[in-house]
């Protein structure tokens, strides 16, 4: 038995270009997965995915139930807000979010009833097989589903069946190769039926012929309960046989979409393409089971699987906590109380956010939850040194970047060169800076000059908008003074002419008319300083052209 | 004799033949306008507010392609916008010596106006918008914070705020290290002594 199965284990040797092998420390991955406590508040703000922030549908004092629409997606790139228990609305005020800037978003405060009323609107689609893609496309938007690996990328956008780019594989990533984190791991060992169902809607949506689950051999016991799922789903289940397990050697940052997909079908994902034009889709193993959630029983995506985890944490472990709940409830029952001296992290360390404080909300995209003593950070940001030019930021960057010249770029403020070296291809995995012997803070630098880019760009695009704009004022007030000179024009005419009329004869002012109708019309289409800007030259050059007609003939 | 006729024949004819396509595409490939000016007045943030001393952006560009005004004149384009008309005229950067405020957007306290329309023909960028007697009011994503439209208003009920900032267009700041400030310092320097 055993035999069978680690030989239908598929084992891949082949790797992607760079990465490094960091101290690992997944200190919870034998934690259950435990069930968070309900806090006395719960803070939704209205935007937890990549896109378009959200409206709130509900007022202060209504009465919500579990998982009740909230506040709904405003444009495409946008999934709604749901209620993660029943409860009243007690406020709609701006709140701070899990974001580096610390600024704020409004957020739909409810205080739970304790009774857990569940919203039963969204009937369960169990004969999913037999429903419409695009229905179950529409489910999955409704629900609210967002990309958990930590991207937050609106599910149902990537899930659509487009005959132009058909989709071969389905790549599950369980890759989970940031340390500490062990969210996914526990998922993969505690609900892998709800993973495998998952998946099978996921190839049904957008008709992949098959599927490879990827996990890394620091996951045994994942990749054991994966492989012997399938197995047990098989008599029940025909179309397990496209699915299959895959062991890939642990390395750093082999979760990132790009390096997964080249490590397990060899192809390069072509800069500024998506994956689904080289026919592969990449779902996070926590999407698939919120999907199977969301299709089976139709329930909303209001929890997600969090790790609470670093040196401070007196009992770090994995935690099933519902969306909104604050920060530092989660720590309080990891035995975390007091954050004095201690860094907290949104994410894990490589390439997770530091958090200014504990009195933020868990989001849809909260994997992990770090605290470390000072010690344990990596002190970087005081003592950078001079780059020595080792290389070894550009040996382990699996973009091929060259991080030294680039920061170098970032920080002497030279932009556009930056993005001529291909500043944006840079996926801010964190390896650069995590071999630096200098302490250079690369992926800050990176950062820094993305975001001063992208301000270049709105500015441009303003002031371009701004010109246009101007330019329009320039042309209709000229339009408007000829306009006007013209009628005054006509009047004097007529006045003139009334004036002539008594004193002369009736045939002359007649004439005088229509050649003033005719000036005036005339100079109509000159209104504006550019077309006279454009005929003036005009009448210089035709002597030109004649003269030297006139010499060649 | 033939030897100098046939050469001073065929030069001239050479003459003729290239004479007729330069004329030619001296009409077909002509530049409208003032090309300088156009990539100058590119570079300009458009906020049309005057701050240099001439009516817009475009009089800005037109005088420093003329060599009429400086590169530094520009207030709210500041040193990056100095530094790029400096590299296209090719003289020696200077400092812009007033700093730009923060980026401001205009508001109408829309129960106090009159609806006197001066503030929409103040607008440089049509971001104003309001019917003779009725409540005018700012476009936001249009205003570019000129201040133009304050001064004209009668009952002064135009305020300038700072506009916000969105979470979205928040970007990293630069690391907060000695050398990423030494390269700060540096560039003051550098800009200081070549003014
Ligand atoms: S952070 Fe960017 S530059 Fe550094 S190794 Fe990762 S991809 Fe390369
Ligand atoms: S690793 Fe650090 S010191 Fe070495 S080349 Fe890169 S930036 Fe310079
Ligand atoms: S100061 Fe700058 S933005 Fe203002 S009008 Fe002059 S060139 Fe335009
Ligand atoms: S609304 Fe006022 S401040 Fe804004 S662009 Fe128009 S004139 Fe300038």
């Amino acid at each position: 038995m055993l035999h069978t199965l680690l030989k239908s284990i598929q084992k891949s040797t082949r790797t992607f270009s760079g990465g490094i092998d960091p101290e690992m420390s997944k200190i919870t991955a034998a934690a259950a997965i435990a069930t968070s406590m309900q806090p006395q508040l719960y803070i939704l703000p209205i935007k937890q995915h990549i896109g378009e922030a959200c409206e709130p549908i509900v007022s202060v004092g209504d009465h919500v139930k579990w998982g009740q629409k909230i506040a709904r997606s405003q444009g495409y790139v946008s999934v709604p807000v749901h209620s993660p228990t029943s409860g009243k609305v007690v406020k709609i005020e701006e709140h701070a979010t899990p974001h580096p800037s610390g600024m704020g978003l409004p957020s739909i405060f409810i205080e739970p009833d304790g009774k857990d009323t569940r919203d039963k609107s969204l009937k369960p689609i169990k004969a999913y097989r037999d429903t419409d893609p695009t229905e179950l496309r529409e489910r999955l938007r409704l629900c609210g589903i967002a990309g958990l690996g930590g991207a937050v990328f609106p599910t149902f956008i990537k899930l659509l069946k487009d005959n132009r780019n058909p989709i071969e594989t389905l790549i599950l990533n369980g890759i989970e190769c940031e340390p500490y984190l062990t969210n996914d791991h526990r998922l993969m060992i505690e609900k892998a039926k709800e993973i495998i169902i998952g998946i099978d809607i996921i190839m049904h949506m957008v008709g992949a012929k098959k599927a490879i689950i990827a996990i890394e051999d620091n996951k045994p016991n994942a990749l054991e309960m994966m492989q012997e799922t399938l197995e047990i789903l098989s008599e029940s289940f025909p179309d397990s046989t496209r699915i299959e397990v895959c062991q890939l050697p642990t390395r750093y940052p082999q979760g990132s979409e790009k390096q997964l997909i080249e490590v397990l079908t060899g192809k390069q994902v072509p800069a500024g393409k998506l994956p689904m034009h080289i026919g592969v889709i990449c779902q996070n193993v926590g999407t698939s089971k919120a999907i199977h959630d969301a299709i089976i029983k139709g329930r909303p995506l209001t929890e997600r699987i969090v790790t609470v985890s670093g040196d401070a944490v007196p009992r770090p472990g994995n935690m099933r906590v519902r969306l909104g709940t604050p920060m530092r409830f989660v720590f309080a029952q990891h035995g975390l109380e007091t954050f004095d001296h201690v860094h907290l992290l949104h994410g894990g360390p490589m390439m997770g956010e530091k958090l200014k404080n504990a009195d933020v909300p868990v989001v849809k995209s909260t994997n992990g939850l770090l605290a470390m003593h000072s010690t344990s950070m990596k002190e970087a940001h005081k003592s950078e040194q001079p780059c020595i030019r080792c290389g070894h930021c550009g040996v382990v960057c699996p973009v091929s970047l060259v991080p030294n010249l680039l920061a170098d770029q970032c920080r002497n403020k030279q932009f556009e060169k930056a993005e001529s070296y291909d500043l944006f291809d840079c996926i801010e995995c964190g390896a650069c800076s995590y071999v630096c012997p200098s302490n250079i803070p690369l992926v800050h630098y990176f950062r820094y000059g993305k975001g001063q880019l992208a301000q270049i760009g709105r500015e441009q695009n303003f002031a371009h908008a701004s010109k246009q704009r101007s330019e329009h004022r320039d042309d209709r007030i000229a339009r408007e003074k000829e306009e006007k000179a013209a009628k005054r024009r006509v009047v004097r005419e007529k006045h003139v002419a009334k004036a002539d009329d008594d004193k002369t004869s009736a045939g002359k002012p007649d004439h005088d008319k229509t050649a003033d109708h005719k000036t005036a019309d005339e100079k109509k289409p000159k209104t504006t300083d550019k077309t006279i800007q454009k005929d003036k030259p005009s009448p210089k050059s035709p002597p030109g052209k004649a003269s030297s007609g006139k010499v060649s003939s | 004799m033939t030897y100098l006729l046939t050469t001073t024949a065929a030069f001239g004819a050479f003459t003729l033949f290239f004479a007729v396509i330069l004329a030619i595409a001296g009409r077909v490939f002509k530049i409208e306008g003032n090309p300088i000016a156009d990539n100058i007045e590119s570079l300009l943030p458009q906020t049309q507010c005057g701050q240099c001393g001439f009516p817009g952006c475009k009089p800005y560009a037109g005088a420093v392609a003329s060599g009429e005004a400086e590169v530094n004149q520009c207030v709210p384009g500041g040193e990056r916008t100095m530094l790029q008309i400096a590299d296209l005229m090719g003289v020696e950067p200077k400092t812009v010596e007033d700093e730009a405020t923060a980026p401001m957007i205009a508001f109408v306290r829309e129960d106090e106006c009159i609806g006197c329309t001066l503030c929409i023909k103040a607008c440089p960028v049509d971001a104003i918008v309001g019917a003779p007697k009725q409540y005018h009011t700012v476009i936001t994503e249009h205003c570019t914070g000129c201040t133009l439209c304050v001064e004209p208003c009668p009952v002064d009920c135009i305020d300038m705020l700072i506009k916000p900032e969105l979470l979205e267009h928040w970007s990293w700041p630069l690391p907060d290290t000695h050398r990423a400030q030494l390269a700060i310092e540096r560039k003051g320097q550098h800009a200081s002594h070549t003014s």
